[in-house]
């Protein structure tokens, strides 16, 4: 059978445009149902076995789920008690188009053939397609479509029972009319007889009738807003709040320079921080200037909201009109909740079933959930979703999802970086662990034949101490008339990464490897990262080579890039390199060989610096501490040897042959990466801070800047240098993965490394970018085939997305592990300072990403990091009392 | 856009509800003019053609272009303005309609026997009504249909399809315009099914050599199950036509 949709669209230019579809009517999609015997049989996890034990039904029955149930209930439905869930095909699509996230979730969930989900394909069922009428709204026509498909498996199956599961009223009443039994969500669940699921509801309708009272304005229409924004009355933008001021926050306007600012109440109105809002501007003598106090939500659950107004009026004084206003606005209308899972806690001293949640996150307000078991929850570290925010309620509305572990556990609190970060942590699955290679692996004479044999090589790897994924390792040896061959050989990861494979789906949606200080989440299995892939000494492993003919002045005069299987001499550490080439008695061909890299590599940096390449401090601030007190003795960047930077010269060099190459043979699909020249604003605190100091930081080039820098050195003073450059490393935009055929030829411009070119070759087992970048080149190599998403401008870009996501995920991860663990590993010195924040102390530096503000006082040697989760309001609200990280 | 769509979902239908290897409905009609030699209305799914043939005639205008040992054939493929989301400025003339004149008539002087008909051309006027995706195919088999009605000889019908690569591992048979979109390299293949001879072939973007058998494979397949087709049309056109005139058996 066949029909077609036809509908009528708006497009880019803004012409109308008619559209045509066809679709498709067949008569061979199944039930799903085991017992079936009338249609075709078809793989199905629908199972008679299993039983929804709801006290509802005096039998067992299968659940056909309406759109909003999947949408709001998704932790029910990932709870293993409910199975025998028929999904309709026209569910699917609406969970699809309305949430991303959601639908993930519920593909993961069908998949699993324990849970017994089934997907009725009803919108191509001869016996289930309706017609869409005219007039008829896309959620009407969707409701109906839902029913009929209940109505016909009611009918199709007479012997079983279906039982349809809807939050939507005005649904459940049009189906118990068309006689399909139908339940709310709630009804069925608190008759399952499993404890505790009733905490996992999702609530919209928390007691709204007895509240007279509204705690917050009302939001405007869809259609005020929509027709608001198109008139320029209203602002669209992504609401941030304040993290240390829950009565403020900020929305971007794209059209705005400035972000405009919302405070008290009324001007927030129920944003959510990463929600997209629309705001009013108001009359510019209402403006304000961002406070710079700092507030903080001291209710305790109740809808009282007395404290707050106290507050906001606190704040208005705070704010008042001074120069400098600001753009203020407030927000009338909320455009689409960017509302996520939360980590957090148990705020104490609340008695009975409603209690607050404390969301680790300071930008995101308290949550009210209704929970039995507070008194377990409040030693744990929890989940907690929002559902709704009403406007009688003080806080937003929430359900509790998963208690993660103990609070102040090692492994919980890493759970909760993880999860914070959104990052992919879940064991290998089955599917995935398959992919990889049977032990024992052995290298075939086939492997032989089809690579270049460099057995013979010494070839050595130069790593920190305890690196057990080895993704890189170097040779060099003399030529003819002085000339040197030098040699990078990185991992093959892709000979054992094969395209679309679940284990390669897996790397690409992980994207990297994550470090926290005691953890490591792997991108690949460990058989992969800390074996097979790893360049071990002493083991032939398979490469992927990048050789180079150089002159003794570092110049390349030729480049060659193959597969090759290798035999590292030796895995060293950087300090033992080190000391080979600091000692002179060694003459061996590897201790040759390493000072010959040496050499070059000073030759190229140089040459580099020259270019205005920026040298910026690694923000790896360690701190030592005395293993007896475990009192802090000193701040200090990591201490790095001379092999530090001969290997990373290697490295920049590898993937800049590399990115010309891949670019020179597929000028359209190259996955290259680029790191833009941060707008002059960015460079504001540290020109400032310069100023301050005595030193003119020059920020108009790159050369100028790495230039200034080098010239702002205190000889009394070496760690004001450094902090100049930590300080200049947070000016800075994020470096970024694109997709050549995307960007103009100038914008490839790497700023960080004053290189026109660059990619990302050298650690395909820790990224995964270098994995796509070694299949480009091995296409150019002729050693492995292309696929079409390989080539795919689209395609790639959209993983370039993913993997610029994943990489800032996991950086600030790194970082907050970090700072978790030095914080919670201090024995903490009752050393307070006062400071005026009103009149801010003028060393105070707030590093936004690691969140940790630093004092610098000029006669202090070193910075005083503070405790941000130490400090706590005194009196006067302008003085605040921190803890130290380090001692004054 | 396409991060949300995929041309075959988990469950194994694509956009439209077709399976992979299932081609669009094919709707044909010959004889529908009577003015030229032969004609014919050919739909593949929301694509629609029209083809009409002259001929073989004398070779007009220029007379160097004449064979003394074949037919010359001469196509012409227009796009009617109405025929895509956007109105087109033009019918012909393009770059693209050009594009497509030559490999029709690469294609349908492969199967036309040129032989027995020296010093004289044979013309022929595909136009596009409606284009959804797979425009040439459609053509291509449209104007074996009205070959076949002009009564000119043929070696075997010439059928074209299109197969693309779903998932990097699964070919797609007959890709609609909005599959076109979504992505993916869309291979064009005009066969002689029968003899299993390719008359043309062509691919939208780079592909590996490793997909393209299996591709290949699939767009033969394709041109196999059209030509039964459009053989099922023709005996029922010429069993509609024959008993009209009361020469054919009506049995
Ligand atoms: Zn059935």
């Amino acid at each position: 059978m066949f029909t077609t949709k036809a509908f009528i669209k708006k497009n880019k230019v803004g012409n109308y445009l008619k559209h045509v579809r066809e679709h498709y009517i067949r008569d061979d999609i199944s039930c799903g149902l085991q017992e079936c015997e009338t249609c075709l049989p078809v793989e199905s996890f629908l199972s008679p076995d299993h039983e929804n034990k709801c006290s509802l039904f005096t039998s067992n029955h299968y659940l056909i789920l309406d759109t909003n149930v999947v949408l709001d209930q998704m932790d029910i439905l990932e709870e293993s008690v409910i199975g025998n869930v028929i999904i309709l095909h026209t569910v699917l699509n609406e969970v699809k188009h309305r949430s991303l996230p959601i639908y993930k979730r519920l593909c993961a969930v069908i998949e699993n053939p324990s849970r017994h989900f089934y997907v009725f394909i009803n919108d191509h069922h001869q016996g289930t397609y309706l017609q869409q009428n005219e007039g008829e709204l896309i959620n009407d026509y969707n409701d109906r479509c839902i029913r009929a498909a209940c109505s016909w498996y009611i009918n199709h199956a007479p012997k079983q029972k279906f039982v349809f599961l809807t939050d939507d009223s005005a649904n459940r009443i049009k189906a118990q009319k068309e006689d399909i039994p139908s339940y709310t969500v709630s009804e069925y669940v608190q008759n399952l007889n499993t404890s505790g699921l009733t905490d996992k509801l999702s609530r919209k309708d928390f007691h709204g009738n007895d509240f007279t009272k509204d705690v917050f304005p009302n939001h405007l229409s869809n259609v005020e807003l929509l027709t608001g924004i198109r008139e320029g009355k209203l602002l669209q933008g992504t609401f941030r709040a304040s993290r240390d001021n829950f009565l403020e926050g900020f929305v971007n306007v794209d059209s705005y320079e400035e972000p405009v600012i919302v405070q008290g109440r009324a001007g927030l109105n129920r944003s959510v921080d990463g929600d997209t809002v629309a705001v009013e501007l108001l009359k510019e003598e209402e403006w304000v200037c961002p406070s710079e106090i700092i507030l903080e939500d001291e209710g305790v659950g109740d809808e009282s909201v007395d404290d707050v107004v106290t507050k906001e009026n606190e704040l208005q004084k705070a704010t008042k009109k001074k120069s400098g206003a600001k753009p203020t606005g407030r927000v009338v209308g909320i455009i689409r909740r960017k509302w996520r899972q939360y980590c957090g806690i148990l705020q104490g001293g609340i008695d009975g079933v409603y209690q607050m949640f404390v969301p680790a996150d300071k930008s995101i307000p308290k949550i009210k959930i209704e929970t039995r078991q507070a008194e377990f929850l409040r030693t744990q570290k929890l989940i907690v979703t929002i559902d709704s925010w009403p406007k009688h309620s003080r806080y937003p509305h929430g359900h509790f999802v998963r208690a993660l572990g103990n609070i102040g556990d090692q492994t919980t609190e890493n759970e909760v970086i993880l999860l914070e970060h959104d990052v992919p942590h879940s064991q290998f699955s089955e599917e995935v662990l398959n992919c990889l290679p049977k032990m024992p692996w052995i290298i075939t004479d086939d492997d032989v034949k089809k690579r270049v044999d460099l057995r013979h090589l010494d070839i050595c790897s130069v790593d920190p101490p305890g690196c057990t994924d080895i993704d890189d390792a170097l040779h060099c040896r003399p030529l003819a008339d002085g000339k040197l061959e030098v040699g990078v050989h990185i991992a093959d990861v892709s000979h054992f990464i094969r395209p679309g494979t679940p284990l390669d789906r897996e790397a690409a949606s992980r994207a990297t490897t994550v470090y926290l200080v005691n953890n490591r989440i792997d991108m690949v299995p460990a058989l992969l990262s800390s074996n097979l892939c790893s360049l071990r000494g002493g083991e032939e492993r398979f490469a992927f080579s990048c050789i180079w003919e150089m002159d003794q002045n570092a110049n390349i005069l030729s480049t060659r890039f193959h597969k090759s299987i290798i035999k590292s001499r030796k895995a060293m550490t950087y300090e033992e390199a080190q000391l080979i080439i600091d000692d002179k008695t060694k003459q061996d061909a590897l201790a040759e060989a390493l000072r010959s890299l040496n050499k070059l590599a000073k030759i190229m940096k140089q040459r580099r610096l020259v270019n205005g390449a920026l040298v910026l401090a690694s923000p790896e601030v360690k701190i030592q501490m005395d293993s007896e007190t475990m009192e802090p003795l000193d701040v200090e960047v990591k201490k790095l040897f001379e092999t530090n930077s001969m290997i990373e010269e290697f490295m920049l060099q590898a993937n800049i042959s590399v990115a010309e190459k891949i670019l020179e043979e597929f000028p359209d699909c190259a996955m290259l990466r680029r790191h833009p020249v941060p707008p002059a604003t960015n460079f504001d605190p540290l020109v400032k801070a310069g100023r301050h100091l005595g030193f003119e930081i020059r920020v108009d080039s790159g050369k100028n800047l790495a230039k200034s820098l080098d010239e702002a050195v205190n000889t009394k003073n070496p760690y004001l240098n450094t902090m100049f450059r930590i300080l200049a490393t947070r000016c800075m935009l994020q470096a970024v993965y694109f997709v050549s055929g995307t960007y103009q030829k100038e914008e490839y411009f790497h700023y960080g490394l004053a290189v026109p070119l660059y990619t990302h070759f050298t650690s395909p087992i820790r990224r995964y970018a270098d994995i796509i970048v070694h299949r480009l080149l091995a296409v150019i190599c002729g050693a492995d085939s292309t696929y079409p998403d390989l080539l795919d401008k689209n395609k790639t870009t959209e993983l370039c997305q993913n993997l610029n996501y994943r990489n800032r995920m996991a950086q600030y991860a790194g970082r907050a592990s970090i700072a978790f663990n030095t914080h919670g590993n201090y024995k903490m010195r009752k050393v307070t300072c006062c400071m005026s924040v009103k009149t801010p102390c003028k060393f105070l530096y707030h590093d936004m990403a690691w969140n940790v503000p630093y004092l610098w006082p000029k006669k202090a040697k070193r910075p005083i990091f503070l405790n941000t989760m130490k400090r706590t309001r005194h009196k006067k609200p302008e003085v605040w009392l921190f803890t130290l990280l380090t001692p004054l | 856009m396409s991060k949300n769509r995929e041309l075959l979902s988990k469950i194994g239908l694509r956009q439209d509800g077709r399976r992979a290897d299932e081609l669009r409905r094919i709707r044909c009609k010959l004889g529908v003019f009577t003015e030229p030699d032969g004609s014919a209305y050919l739909e593949q799914g929301l694509t629609k053609v029209l083809a009409a043939v002259y001929g073989p005639h004398q070779v007009r205008g220029s007379r160097s272009k004449a064979q003394h040992d074949s037919a010359v054939v001469n196509c012409q493929f227009s796009m009617a303005v109405f025929s895509t989301g956007e109105r087109k400025k033009r019918p012909r003339g393009d770059r693209k309609s050009t594009e497509i004149s030559i490999h029709l008539r690469q294609a349908l002087t492969a199967a036309i026997k040129v032989e027995l008909y020296p010093w004289t051309q044979i013309d022929v006027y595909v136009e596009v009504l409606h284009a959804d995706g797979g425009i040439y195919p459609a053509c291509v088999n449209a104007a074996t249909l009205a070959l076949i009605d002009a009564g000119i000889p043929l070696k075997e019908y010439v059928c074209a399809c299109t197969a693309s690569l779903a998932n990097n591992d699964v070919p797609l048979l007959d890709v609609s315009h909005q599959e076109e979109i979504i992505g993916g390299p869309t291979l064009t293949v005009a066969a002689l099914p029968m003899s299993g001879k390719i008359v043309l072939m062509e691919m939208s973007q780079r592909f590996h050599v490793d997909h393209l058998q299996k591709v290949l494979d699939k767009a033969l397949q394709g041109c196999k199950d059209i030509k039964s087709i459009l053989d099922e049309a023709v005996k029922s056109h010429i069993q509609d036509v024959g008993s009209s005139t009361g020469w054919a058996s009506t049995t």
